[in-house]
């Protein structure tokens, strides 16, 4: 991470995403004594993907907590401590050990609020690394994204990119409510971008648009912008203008920029890395088809992982989306006149 | 039943089943002390007794009973100060009340009304009771992580039934205790009973207090049925937590009475003759035999104690059915600090499918909420 000084004093950063979350955490630490980090190997060690990097040395052990190898610990001692107005902000290692917190966050983080009528609530994060495509063991590259954005009560959080790791990060932990935060590790140091650490937050529950077009609307989250960026930059090549959405927050999904942009378009293809059935890409398919169903040119496109388990590294690629699946799924939007 | 509900070397006790002293009584326990924790058990088990009825009549739903449970909630609740924080499990009803939660709250609750969780005052950061077995005790390890790392001398009690000990929750809960040596007390509430499963089919250890043991802190059993044993465990494990000397567990051995909630029959799984039983070790009439054996309590005075109980059950009770019900589109406006758009537009509908049935009804419109 390279630094230089801003006129504002605020300290401009070329990052990749994994350091622009590190960024965002020290920010976070720095601006509110409320603020600890807490997880396996977050403290001594950074984390194993070093997101939390220095932090220990920084802040000091009692806000970089180390803890014992406890997922469902992790994410319930988090519920306790929020509800006592910390904000803890978690981490779970990787995404396929995140399912023994599953119940906290379900029965217990997403209810709080609601249990009480208001009394106690949960501001807390609960940030893992998520998705495929570095070669990892088995249970290392899941993106189970839907099962938590099915959930009431929670925020899910998805950066796509540095600076937007950087600002969805700080407004997730200043958020009143929890939210999961899922890190593309894929993409963690795909690329470095200026990152400005001056402590502003980016808006959650709101898609970004990354591309402008007229021809058709593409909408994706995660490391799979990545791709869709490429194919939209072929598809321009071509003579085709995609617009690229973002989600960003894939819940509560903000429908309204999606929406207009199929408005615009009439034609979309969503774009995701998880199985294809029920997931996020299935709600937004079936939000375009009750909500804008006669501006649509040609049926929606989903192009997705399968159904089926994440396949062993060697077979990974055989799982994975590629920029070719999405040229070929905007081309077949285009088919239909 | 499986674990012995005498007293017995290694599990503290001062009253026995039969209302005797068994050794002398703590300083701090005088006969106002005695005479009003007795007040709160059968005002405790007044309430309880008449939830059951309101569920039977079909004015309440499924209520869990805490017959049987009232020394081991009378003892927390007063060993507890008020700058603690209690994570109760749902048979702690006694625990609440001392901490201000009104006995229409715990109607409330049981009657279907998230409302019943307002607590206010000294209960104000409590958590509500936890439902899915075990969960809260990692709450509760969360909240006195917040008061280790803030430097707040108060300290945390987490309670769970024998059946939650089984589950992972608890074990990392208690390792984490012991790790952190974070200011919790955990009071195991050993009923014997996890809806049908007796405890010897729960663990193969001897007593679910030495599970302490497992992750490096103090743990001891007491007699649940003894309100003083109770008070005096709790109070002491509190000190030493609040004064940074680490968390405690302590096992309560004591018996459900009840049934495990009004959904369940107990006479499909366990004799009557076990139940009769371990009604010779009730914790309510043990301490009001001692405390006439001791000349602090009269056949008046139990009269005048039955008729002001019943006053304030009654009064709870007509709170409780007369309560306003809250607006139709409640269940919607906690989900978030602020409701998202698709929570409005979810709101829209549910309040026009109101206004569509109420209008098929022949009802007005005000009727719908």
């Amino acid at each position: 991470m390279t630094a230089g000084n801003s006129a504002q004093g605020s300290d401009t950063h070329e990052v990749t995403l994994v350091e622009a979350v590190n960024l965002a955490l020290r920010r976070a630490l720095t601006d509110d004594p409320e603020v600890v980090i807490l997880g396996e190997d977050v403290g001594t060690n950074g984390g194993v993907f070093r997101a939390t990097l220095g932090l220990r040395e920084q802040f000091g052990y009692k806000r970089v907590i180390d803890t014992p190898l406890a997922e469902a610990l992790i994410a319930g001692i988090s519920v306790g401590m929020a509800s006592q107005g910390m904000r803890p902000v978690a981490e779970i290692q990787f995404m396929g050990f995140i399912n023994s917190a599953v119940e906290q966050m379900l029965c217990h983080a997403g209810r709080l609020r609601n249990r009480t009528r208001g009394r106690l609530s949960c501001p807390m994060v609960l940030r893992a690394p998520f998705g495929g495509g570095i070669h990892a063991p088995e249970h290392h590259s899941e993106s189970t994204e839907a099962m938590f954005a099915h959930m009431p009560g929670l925020r899910v959080v998805i950066p796509s990119s540095p600076t937007r790791a950087y600002g969805l990060l700080l407004s997730a932990i200043r958020d009143p409510d929890p939210v999961v935060f899922l890190e593309p590790k894929r993409i963690y140091r795909l690329v470095r971008q200026q990152v400005v650490d001056d402590g502003q937050g980016l808006p959650l529950d709101t898609c970004f648009t990354l591309r402008q077009g007229k021809d058709l609307t593409m909408v994706s989250w995660g490391a799979m912008i990545h791709e869709t960026l490429l194919a939209a930059k072929e598809l321009a090549r071509q003579g085709v203008e995609a617009e690229v959405i973002d989600v960003a927050t894939i819940s509560p999904l903000d429908m309204v920029t999606i929406l207009r942009s199929v408005e615009k378009t009439g034609r979309c293809v969503v774009i995701q890395e998880a199985p294809r059935s029920f997931g996020v890409g299935s709600e937004i398919s079936a939000r375009i088809g009750e909500e804008a169903l006669l501006y649509l040119r040609s049926p929606v496109q989903r192009v997705t992982g399968y159904d089926t388990p994440m396949p062993y590294p060697k077979n990974e690629n055989l799982y994975m989306p590629s920029t070719a699946d999405i040229i070929e799924a905007a081309r077949a939007t285009l088919e239909n006149a | 039943m499986f674990d012995n509900l005498d007293q017995a070397p290694g599990k503290l006790g001062y009253i026995d089943a039969r209302g005797k002293p068994v050794r002398e009584l703590p300083d701090e326990i005088d006969v106002a002390w005695l005479q009003a924790s007795y007040r709160h058990m059968v005002r405790i088990r007044q309430l309880d007794k008449k939830a059951v009825a309101l569920q039977r009549t079909g004015q309440m739903h499924t209520y869990p009973s805490c017959l049987g449970q009232e020394a081991i909630g009378t003892g927390i609740g007063l060993a507890m100060q008020d700058d603690d924080v209690l994570v109760p499990y749902y048979r702690d009803q006694a625990t609440q009340t001392i901490r201000g939660v009104t006995m229409q709250q715990i109607l409330q609750v049981w009657g279907g009304d998230e409302r019943g969780n307002l607590f206010t005052g000294v209960a104000a950061k409590d958590f509500p009771n936890s439902v899915p077995i075990g969960t809260q005790m990692s709450h509760a390890a969360g909240i006195a992580t917040a008061m280790k790392s803030r430097g707040i001398k108060q300290a945390v009690v987490a309670n769970c039934g024998d059946g939650a000990t089984s589950r992972g929750d608890v074990y990392e809960a208690l390792n984490l205790v012991g790790v952190w040596q974070l200011p919790m007390v955990a009071v195991i509430n050993n009923n014997q009973w996890a809806i049908s499963v007796p405890r010897s089919l729960q663990t193969g250890t001897r007593t679910l207090a030495e599970k302490a043991l497992a992750v490096g802190i103090e743990g001891l059993q007491v007699d649940g049925n003894d309100v003083v044993a109770v008070y005096q465990a709790v109070s002491q494990a509190l000190a030493r937590a609040r004064s940074g000397k680490g968390g405690t567990l302590i096992e309560a051995v004591s018996y459900r009475l009840s049934d495990h909630t009004t959904a369940d029959d107990a006479t499909r799984y366990r004799d009557a003759s076990e139940v009769s039983q371990a009604w010779e070790y009730d914790p309510v009439k043990r301490l009001q035999i001692f405390l006439h054996e001791l000349g602090h309590w009269t056949p008046t005075q139990e009269q005048t104690l039955l008729a002001e109980v019943k006053q304030q059950v009654d009064a709870a009770v007509t709170a409780y059915l007369g309560e306003v019900p809250q607006a139709a589109d409640d269940f919607m406006a906690y989900v978030f600090a602020e409701m998202t758009p698709t929570l409005l537009a979810q709101r829209d509908q549910l309040l026009a499918k109101l206004e569509r049935d109420s209008v098929a009804q022949g009802g007005g419109s005000d009727d719908s909420r």
